[in-house]
């Protein structure tokens, strides 16, 4: 007699939350009233059983007055053009507070109060004091890490859990790794003698805001230099509560300043003749459009710019482990992520069990306010961007792909997309060669490493790439066949101050963090 | 007029995070240059030592796991720890040595400094030393260096503060577990700043301050197995040979610093490579194919 199938698990125990089993008779006694449900497509369920209690974190203790000024000189000015836009939280959609923008006068103050704190003070200041700053700045961070995460969840729509876990501590280990730097630069560059470049002009993109503008300035003012930086439109805010950071740590005035504004008020930036070193993180279009105002000015630059980073998973791969990282990948930070593993490459024969975990994981994914503790999932920063990862889905859907989404629930207001991947991609797909930058994960195959590592360099890319397998000379075998500035093998998404980021091919030049992100910050004489 | 009458206490031994008096029950007058009795202080016998190195042992594990960037940060929260009780040390090494309270106060902000420039060598010592190797095989071979261990530090006595500091802070950095032989003409500054580093986070057992007679000790550092390098400051000739005997018995490591006192006062002790005295290198080597 043919066996019959059926869900292994219909109900679990409400006290225990384990999976009961029926006996023989009772299973034949209902087989009749379920459908056979494929091998496949068994999973446990466990109904609303796994629904958390709502956890947010407090955030009235935090104020945020209801107008920002520019941070010049050490001081909030107002903007020369009297203006100030609305900046507001994308999870709700309300107004937090107003922004100043600033314009090319605003930069002009900007750059000499950079410009006469760089020759006055800081350039001659000794390595040792100029670190104790950095020191200093580091400690008030820590200190202040979770107002900053909250504000940081407000204004971006990150989740607090990340926020608090990942952007903060980082940003804080950022100023501690590079205040140690200040004295000891002859040690970096060995034969050399090391020299601030002078002002350097630093626009930052809106993923992750106070992160990027630490990996730009600790590095910038620990080797002597002044900045003057522009957040992005989007996600001003915990930039300028790091300017009242530098006033309480008694940063001297001018040293860093902080223009807020639009793209015209980056260009302002780029373009002012008295800035020495441009630093940008953002996308490969702009990135080229900057690169192109620079030329025969004699400014430095360093790119940071867009990806489309392959996660390749191997046969041989820890498949568990291999799932989680592929979910951190590609839905940490709501896909809003430069290095995202936005491709992933699996090899053939574990497709369909990888493709099946994947489904069922980005199911348990929670999706809601980015104050909550439990949320994975936050609001996506901004409206333009949520069309685009709209528009590209489509897009991939009418190529062919075939799409797989969490079904979770969508808050009624503010600006969400659900956890996504396309699978049935293929290489020509706009989803497999464009930047979404959202949760949306594509799905290829592959045979051999040699294809593997081929489809992973086949895109104008090469920022990051990641490696699943449990065999370690393969992990270096295919490391070396990438064309990409950093490769996480059996992990993803990993970022410390001490290693290097930065990209191969059209996602920039320069690395920031390590020895080698000093020298996007100084003169080799 | 009634006049009151000072508290006096005895400094005693840092061992562990504790604070013993030596089980020798043996002790010492502190005076100052005019002969003046300051304050009593242990006298640390062999066993105060082998205890210390019993202590050291037992943190080298922890600490040396810790990340070089929470190392980095205990050694600064010691400076910070430092800073507030500055004036403390101040009065110590000006009732101490004689010095003016100005000359004091500069020995003791440069410790700070000191300790501020050593806490950011922890993160990144091992990117300017250690190296990837290009080995012609196809092989991914890497060095990084590592900590050897327990390091007894043997401090001189001018200045007895700010070369303890300079000599203990790159032995420590690395993951080393230190035991600290103080000045034995001035041994109340450093019994102080035991009392500082006690309040820092520094683990128990990372730094251990002995005070007494270092001509007593030396033969038993010398010959303890398991002592893995002796940082030797002292600067005197007859003790170095003595020391570095040991590293016969054991093959401990030994290392010999002794600049001009003013040079202490000097960037020429903010050396990288003292670091390279209480480190060994090791080197990897993983197949590199598919």
């Amino acid at each position: 007699m043919k066996t019959k199938l059926k869900p292994i698990a219909r109900k679990i125990s409400a006290s225990h939350a384990v999976v009961r089993l029926r006996s023989a008779s009772a299973r034949q006694a209902t087989v009749a009233a379920h459908a056979v449900v494929p091998l496949n497509d068994r999973r446990l369920t466990f109904g609303n059983r796994w629904d958390y209690a709502p956890a947010p974190e407090e955030s009235k203790n935090y104020v945020i007055p209801p107008r920002h000024e520019l941070f010049i000189n050490g001081k909030f000015v107002k903007p020369h053009s009297g203006k100030h836009f609305d900046t507001i939280n994308p999870a709700t959609e309300d107004k937090l507070t107003e922004i100043a923008l600033g314009d090319e006068v605003d930069v002009d103050t900007a750059v000499k109060a950079a410009r006469r704190a760089y020759e006055k003070v800081w350039s001659k200041m000794p390595g040792r004091e100029r670190g104790k700053y950095l020191y200093r700045i580091a400690r008030i961070i820590q200190e202040k890490m979770r107002e900053l995460a909250v504000l940081e969840s407000m204004d971006g729509g990150k989740p607090i859990k990340e926020t608090r876990d990942v952007d903060l501590p980082i940003v804080a280990a950022h100023f501690f790794y590079h205040a140690g730097w200040a004295d000891k630069l002859q040690y970096a560059f060995p034969g050399r003698t090391p020299r601030p470049l002078g002002v350097a002009g630093q626009i930052i993109p809106w993923n992750f805001p106070l992160l990027m503008a630490a990996w730009k300035i600790a590095p910038a003012i620990a080797c002597g230099n002044t900045v003057v930086i522009k957040p992005s439109k989007t996600t001003s805010l915990t930039l300028l509560r790091l300017a009242q950071i530098f006033q309480e740590a008694e940063l001297p005035e001018g040293v860093v300043n902080v223009i807020t504004g639009t793209g015209d008020t980056g260009t302002a930036i780029v373009k002012h003749p008295d800035v020495n070193k441009i630093a940008f993180t953002g996308s490969t279009e702009i990135g080229k459009q900057l690169a192109a105002m620079i030329v025969g000015s004699g400014k430095r630059i360093t790119l940071e710019l867009g990806g489309k980073a392959a996660n390749i998973v191997f046969e041989d791969a820890p498949i568990d482990q291999a799932i989680e990282g592929i979910i951190v990948g590609i839905y940490f930070n709501m896909g809003h992520v430069c290095c995202a593993g936005s491709r992933l490459l699996v090899q053939e024969g574990i497709y369909p069990k990888v493709v099946r975990k994947l489904r069922d994981r980005i199911q348990t994914l929670r999706l809601g306010n980015p104050l909550d503790k439990n949320t994975d999932i936050g609001a996506i920063n901004n409206k333009p961007q949520l069309e685009k990862i709209r528009e590209l889905v489509q897009c991939g859907v009418a190529e062919g792909a075939e799409l797989v989404q969490s079904s979770c629930t969508l808050p009624e207001r503010g600006y969400w997309y659900p956890p996504t991947f396309l699978t049935g991609v293929t290489a020509s797909h706009r989803v497999a060669q464009e930047e979404i930058f959202g949760p949306v994960l594509s799905v290829m195959t592959f045979r051999t490493p040699e294809e593997a590592f081929e489809r992973a360099n086949n895109t104008p890319y090469g920022l990051s790439a990641g490696v699943w397998t449990d065999k370690g000379s393969k992990i270096f075998k295919i490391v070396n066949k990438l064309r990409a500035g950093v490769v996480w093998a059996n992990t993803y998404n990993k970022f410390d101050p001490t290693s290097p980021f930065g990209g191969y091919k059209e996602s920039g030049f320069g690395r920031e963090g390590g020895l080698q992100g000093l020298a996007a910050y100084c003169r080799l004489d | 007029m009634s006049t009151r009458l000072d508290v006096k206490k005895t400094y005693k031994l840092f061992i562990g995070g504790k604070f013993p008096r030596s089980e020798s029950g043996r002790y010492l007058p502190a005076k100052s240059p005019a002969g003046q009795r300051l304050d009593n202080f242990a006298h640390a016998s062999r066993k105060d030592f082998r205890d210390a190195v019993v202590a050291a042992r037992a943190a080298v594990d922890g600490w040396s796991k810790a990340t070089a960037y929470n190392r980095g940060q205990i050694l600064y929260r010691a400076a910070e720890m430092l800073q507030n009780r500055a004036a403390e040390l101040v009065n110590e090494i000006a009732r101490s040595t004689g010095v003016s309270a100005a000359k004091a106060k500069r020995e003791v902000t440069l410790a700070i400094d000191r300790l501020v420039h050593f806490a950011g060598w922890t993160d990144k010592y091992s990117q300017i030393f250690g190296s990837v190797n290009p080995v012609a095989t196809s092989h991914f071979n890497f060095t990084t260096p590592e900590p050897t261990g327990v390091v007894v530090v043997l401090a001189p006595d001018d200045p007895s503060l700010l070369a303890l500091v300079s000599l203990t802070a790159p032995v420590i950095l690395s993951g080393n577990a230190a035991i600290v032989i103080s000045s034995e003409k001035f041994p109340l500054p450093a019994a102080t700043f035991a009392e500082i580093l006690a309040t820092s986070d520094l683990p128990g057992g990372v730094v251990n301050i002995l005070t007494g007679k270092r001509g007593e000790l030396v033969p038993h550092i010398a010959g303890h197995m398991d002592v893995n390098a002796i940082v030797d400051g002292t600067g005197v000739p007859d003790i170095s040979v003595k020391l570095q005997a040991g590293t016969a018995i054991n093959l401990k490591r030994y290392a010999k610093h002794s600049p001009a006192p003013a040079d202490w006062f000097t960037a020429k002790v903010e050396d990288p490579y003292w670091i390279l005295d209480t480190v060994e290198f090791k080197t990897a080597w993983h197949p590199i194919g598919v």
